[in-house]
């Protein structure tokens, strides 16, 4: 445990001596935060709630998939983990340390974003910073699990960038985190509920929006720990300190079962819950700002149209 | 610091490694005993690093047995390494960590460790302990890998090819710091392909040639129970036809190349004394005389028929 946890310092020491890695750290998810809250939600403020939600997926997303999943690989090709090799360290030792690292430095990117959003676009804090910390660390874990799992199965970066793109843009532009689910067709949203990064998006969004508390998120919860679970064994099990050493097909086929915890959730929510939680959140989100004494009325399922003349107010 | 005092430090028997179709260990024997320099002498893919990496828990044989202090390094790999410091051919750390940094990381990780300020002045890093590892020369990162194979003052140390890419005067800094282990009675392995290393340094010297140990001794053993005898290498104003040479006193061969003539003789002085009569007896000149004592590549070159660089 003291091993991974000096790791991880060091890896967070080289981050920040690292110009590049700055920028993608911490500078790079404040302009998704720019976007989103300036041009998207433009001044509604249950809309700022929603859309940071987003931009908080993303962030952990990317340091999982661009962050994790690059980094062992990066540092496997060039030879530097066979010096760690020689140490009586295991692969545990190294995989935790990379979770770790990417945690710490996850927090305060996400602090970051907070305070940005708070002071630039005033988004209210209607939300338990409690409750966000804790989905905030069942996500990383989630992700940092998929991405140390790719990081593992991959002989190569070529191999590494090949999966982390077809990954990534399938859940950017398929979960709700560029283009709310509501929007998409059904059987979009249908196959949205096998996916990984709607259940953190959506989560994100409930507790903002709809002031969920994560007793209402368990099963998404649940999901997310029990896929980061099965993702950090994976990548303990398949780890490999040399490029020489190749992984088989079979191993790799294996690894994709990471994600059978959202299958059972996408069954589940398909065939029991349904998709109206989601459209919940966003027919509130797109309700124009209430004026003083205002209450809100119930959603009339216009919500392509509500969502347009929210943003023309 | 404790060393085996009743038995090898490392065990090696009928040793084999395949890498697909390329074998590259055919049942490699030998021993290593406490406190001495033992080197694996051979040319590129003769084995060497298989072998040394083999010992390190690197990599496992394909048949064979490997005893390294007392324990089977694919057994207890942990406690092997507490107990072992190594150097690979090539040690890469990342490019933002500093010297300082690197020393206190990898001491962190054993049980027992050396004292960091001590290393630096050891291996010559005290100045350059703030720099980062991607600003440090050729020769810094190569004592900075040697400062990190001492991290957990340990009783064997195994070096592969410690020198390999250095200049002269580094390579000698090396040595000094490798004379210096055997001094303060650390068992030390050390792989290269350099005669001039191994017969410096070596207590003794296992050959290794297409993955098998050709021989097996002291430097001055295995050149003295060589053939090959004192080489004489000269020119002379004439030509003379190398069979006359052969027939002088001492003389056991005799090759020519590029105009010069070069003998092997035991012993060089009758042979060198017979050389000047028959030269005067033919009215040639002697120009040019070069003595050089038999070297392990003589050795080498007897065994295989070919020379290590080759």
């Amino acid at each position: 445990m003291m091993a991974s946890i000096r790791i991880a310092l060091m890896s967070i020491r080289l981050v920040m001596r690292t110009k590049a890695a700055l920028f993608f750290t911490f500078l790079f998810p404040l302009l998704f935060l720019f976007v989103y809250l300036g041009f998207f939600a433009r001044g509604n403020p249950d809309a700022d709630l929603y859309y940071f939600g987003a931009v908080v997926t993303l962030t952990i997303m990317g340091s999982g998939f661009w962050g994790l999943g690059m980094q062992s690989v990066m540092q496997r090709e060039r030879g530097s983990l066979r010096r760690y090799r020689l140490a009586p360290i295991g692969p545990g030792s190294m995989v935790l340390s990379s979770l770790l690292a990417n945690y710490l430095l996850g927090l305060p990117t996400i602090a970051l974003l907070v305070v940005c959003a708070m002071g630039f676009f005033h988004m209210p804090l209607r939300f338990s910073l409690l409750t966000l910390l804790v989905l905030v660390t069942a996500g990383t874990f989630a992700f940092a699990g998929f991405g140390l799992t790719i990081s593992s199965i991959a002989n190569t970066m070529q191999e590494a960038q090949v999966y982390n793109n077809v990954i990534w843009f399938g859940l950017l532009f398929l979960s709700g985190v560029t283009v709310p689910l509501p929007m998409l067709p059904q059987w979009i949203q249908r196959f949205a509920a096998f996916l990984p990064a709607t259940y953190l998006v959506t989560s994100f969004q409930a507790i903002m929006v709809k002031r969920e508390s994560l007793f209402d998120l368990g099963a998404e919860l649940l999901a997310l720990l029990v896929s980061g679970t099965f993702g950090l064994l994976f990548a303990w099990k398949l780890f490999r300190w040399e490029k020489e050493e190749r992984i088989s097909r079979r191993a790799k086929l294996l690894s994709v079962t990471f994600i059978i915890p959202f299958l059972v959730m996408g069954t589940w929510m398909n065939a029991h819950r349904g998709l109206g939680a989601w459209e919940e959140t966003f027919s509130l989100m797109s309700r124009p700002p209430l004026a003083a004494g205002q209450h809100a009325a119930p959603a009339d399922g216009n919500l392509l149209e509500d969502f347009e003349n929210s943003q023309e107010t | 610091m404790s060393n085996h005092n009743n038995g090898a430090v490392v065990r090696v028997e009928g040793l084999s490694k395949r890498y697909g179709d390329i074998e590259a260990l055919r049942g490699i024997t030998f021993q290593i005993l406490p406190g001495e320099v033992f080197g694996l002498l051979g040319p590129n893919g003769a084995g060497k690093t298989t072998t040394i990496e083999i010992l390190e828990g690197l990599r496992q044989p394909d048949s064979g047995s490997v005893t390294v202090c007392g324990m089977a390094p694919a057994q207890e790999p942990a406690a092997l390494k507490e107990r072992i410091g190594a150097q690979l051919q090539a040690t890469v750390l990342p490019d933002k960590i500093r010297v300082e940094e690197a020393l206190e990381l990898f001491a962190s990780f054993y049980q027992h460790s050396a004292s960091i300020e001590m290393l630096l002045e050891r291996f010559g890093l005290a100045e350059k302990r703030r720099s980062f590892f991607e600003k440090l020369s050729g020769g810094q990162k190569q004592r900075l890998a040697l400062a990190l194979a001492l991290v957990n003052d340990p009783e064997l140390v195994l070096l592969d090819e410690p020198t390999v890419g250095l200049d002269a005067q580094l390579r000698r800094d090396i040595y000094a710091l490798i004379e210096q282990f055997r001094a303060e009675g650390r068992t030390t392995l050390l792989t290269t392909h350099y005669i001039e290393e191994a017969e410096r340094l070596c207590d003794r010297v296992a050959i290794l040639d297409r993955g098998r140990v050709i021989t097996l001794g002291t430097p001055r053993d295995l050149v003295e129970s060589s053939g090959h005898g004192t080489r004489l290498e000269v020119r002379l104003a004439k030509p003379v036809l190398p069979s006359r040479l052969m027939q002088l006193d001492a003389v056991m061969d005799c090759r020519e190349a590029e105009g010069r003539y070069f003998l092997h003789a035991q012993p060089p002085a009758p042979a060198v004394a017979a050389l000047v009569r028959f030269l005067e007896a033919e009215g040639n000149a002697l120009l040019d005389l070069h003595i050089a004592q038999p070297t392990l590549e003589d050795v080498f070159v007897e065994m295989t028929g070919r020379r290590i660089g080759d």
